[in-house]
């Protein structure tokens, strides 16, 4: 059994060039990510104090308090933007898988030639600045522009006359968050999902058809339970950036409902209650260990499959 | 068979409008006459005339380059090695810690890994000095970190479905580990480490939270320009500013995308001229 992959990369090892290689990366991402993150932790059994930096650790080695955490609980501010972004984040999730999927599984469906362009398609907005994606909303959100216009003009030809909208208020509110949040990461839903549903065996689609299963059918029962490993990476991918969101809530977010990102943002920033920021940082970290472990699960195990296969 | 393509094909239609209406939006916009965003007062260009005079602007955009070429050359090298000691150092003391480090960044909320950054950073220059004001330095730092991990996640997938077999025979031919390593492997990994070098660059150019934490008095990128701007409201001139990078960086993906995509068909005949060849002799 060979502990390295071919003899370049023994040879590598035998000269210590190895050490280098791994080392050099491993102690930037130590410095620079690992220990930060290690000062937040210790940051958040801090306390607040007019110093500079703004903190204080009390009493002693190993200074540890749970007052910033007992707050998170007793102050209804930070359970309810909790609740907010989890809320928002599984709509958004809910509504990209939606749209996502019956465009994955049209994407499949078209010529190989179509194919990358559309892909091509799906990837370009991804590369294109997000904060510009997030403002273009902004200009079709306002009760003048065409879209909140149209949009207006439609929900009130439905509605009694004495109900008539003279725009919808749209902007600046957890509908207008999800919108964009759909928006913003629906490449992330779909390239996963296409990913998954071309690898399907067509033939099981067509050998479930003479078999006399009826379109729909043939879907539920053999293309959609396949898709499942897609649906999940994809869903991820959407929910935990879109958890801890700040730019979209910032921008087109409700002020009195805000999100959990906004919130350490402001506590940071605004209030300059560095300990407290950390404490709901962490306690966000938390919150999202499940979903990231899931993710790395499987993340792991589809690169698992992709080198049996190399 | 026939009513669900028809109904997956209007779901793209539908799809692709949805991607692509705020956009076109946006760009119409930026050629209107009015001050005012929303009602179309006539075809102008003098936002774009104006943007080229707001010495402003001109100077977060240089920034920006500036910040975003050096951060993606150092992420490139940092993220192809740690790609290239995760794919082939099989086992070493540490590996796990590095591939979750690698990792975790990418799922780290962009909001706390902009305040840890900056905690770093003052607590670094209460302690050892170093550095003394936040700005170029800072920002590059953070922008080297996070991007780094992208660039190893795709130099990774990369040489772990490349042939081994080209090493070994180039080695069996009597090059030297060197010569293999630079003949042989980077030009093999090269679309990979090209690819990561241009994400870097988009993400780092992109940037705004991570960025707002570790920027500095008198270094405003393009982003945080605008991200200042956009808080206050819609105006023409960053509808023309957004059009201009929408259209410069659209443009750049899809040539860089043609580029690669004839390059692996070059490679792809190439080989097989050089299979048939072989079978000929």
């Amino acid at each position: 059994m060979q502990s390295e992959r071919g003899r370049l990369a023994r040879w590598f090892d035998a000269r210590g060039w190895r050490d280098l290689i791994i080392g050099i990366p491993y102690a930037w991402l130590i410095a620079f990510f690992l220990l930060p993150f290690l000062i937040v932790i210790a940051m958040s059994f801090a306390r607040r104090a007019d110093l500079s930096p703004p903190i204080a650790f009390l009493g002693q080695w190993p200074f540890i308090q749970w007052e910033n955490y007992a707050r998170l609980f007793s102050d209804t501010i930070y359970i309810r933007a909790f609740f907010t972004s989890l809320l928002n984040a599984a709509v958004a999730t809910f509504f990209c898988l939606l749209i996502g999927y019956p465009m994955a599984l049209g994407i499949t469906r078209v010529s190989k030639t179509w194919r990358s362009v559309l892909l091509m398609l799906v990837i370009l907005p991804f590369w294109t600045s997000f904060l510009l994606r997030v403002y273009a909303w902004i200009g079709l959100l306002g009760s003048n522009s065409w879209f909140n216009q149209g949009l207006t003009t439609l929900v009130n030809a439905v509605l009694p006359a004495d109900m008539a909208f003279r725009s919808l208020p749209m902007m600046n509110s957890n509908f207008a968050v999800v919108l964009v949040m759909v928006y913003s990461y629906l490449p992330f839903m779909i390239l996963p999902l296409y990913a998954n549903l071309e690898k399907l065996d067509q033939t099981l689609n067509e050998a479930a058809t003479d078999l006399g299963s009826r379109p729909c059918q043939v879907f539920k029962d053999v293309t959609l339970p396949l898709s499942v490993p897609g649906i999940i990476a994809g869903g991820l991918l959407v929910f935990i950036p879109a958890s801890g969101e700040l730019i979209i809530p910032s921008l087109v977010g409700s002020a009195s409902d805000p999100m959990i990102g906004r919130v350490i943002s402001d506590e940071f920033s605004l209030a300059r209650d560095w300990p407290m920021a950390s404490a709901v940082a962490v306690a966000l970290l938390m919150l999202l260990v499940l979903p990231i472990m899931a993710y790395s699960h499987f993340e792991k195990r589809a690169q698992e499959q992709a080198e049996a296969k190399a | 068979m026939n009513r669900r393509p028809m109904f997956l094909m209007s779901c793209l239609v539908f799809g692709f409008a949805f991607f692509y209406v705020p956009i076109l939006s946006l760009i119409i916009f930026s050629f209107n006459k009015s001050r005012l965003v929303t009602v179309w007062g006539g075809f102008s260009t003098e936002w774009y005339g104006k943007l080229f005079n707001n010495a402003q602007v001109m100077k977060a955009a240089v920034l920006s380059l500036e910040i975003a070429v050096t951060s993606a050359t150092f992420a490139t090298i940092l993220g192809t090695m740690a790609g290239l000691a995760l794919a082939r150092f099989r086992r070493f003391r540490g590996r796990t810690g590095l591939s979750g480090l690698v990792t975790a960044p990418l799922v780290m909320p962009e909001v706390i890994t902009g305040i840890s950054a900056l905690m770093l950073f003052i607590f670094m220059a209460q302690w050892i000095g170093w550095p003394a004001n936040r700005g170029f330095t800072t920002i590059t730092i953070a922008h080297i970190t996070f991007s780094m991990t992208y660039v190893a996640v795709v130099v990774q997938s990369r040489l772990s479905s490349m042939d081994l077999a080209l090493e070994e025979a180039a080695m069996d031919l009597g090059a030297r580990p060197w010569r293999v390593l630079v003949d042989v492997t980077l030009p093999v990994i090269s679309p990979a480490i090209l690819s990561g070098w241009l994400l870097a660059f988009t993400i780092s150019l992109d940037d705004v939270v991570i960025t707002s934490f570790t920027t500095g008095p008198g270094s405003t990128t393009l982003p945080i320009l605008i991200w200042s701007k956009v808080r206050l409201g819609v105006t023409p001139d960053i509808n023309a500013l957004a059009t201009l990078i929408i259209t410069v960086v659209g443009l750049g993906v899809v040539a860089a995308a043609v580029i690669m995509h004839r390059a692996e068909k070059k490679r792809e005949r190439d080989v097989q001229m050089a299979l048939s060849q072989g079978s000929m002799t």
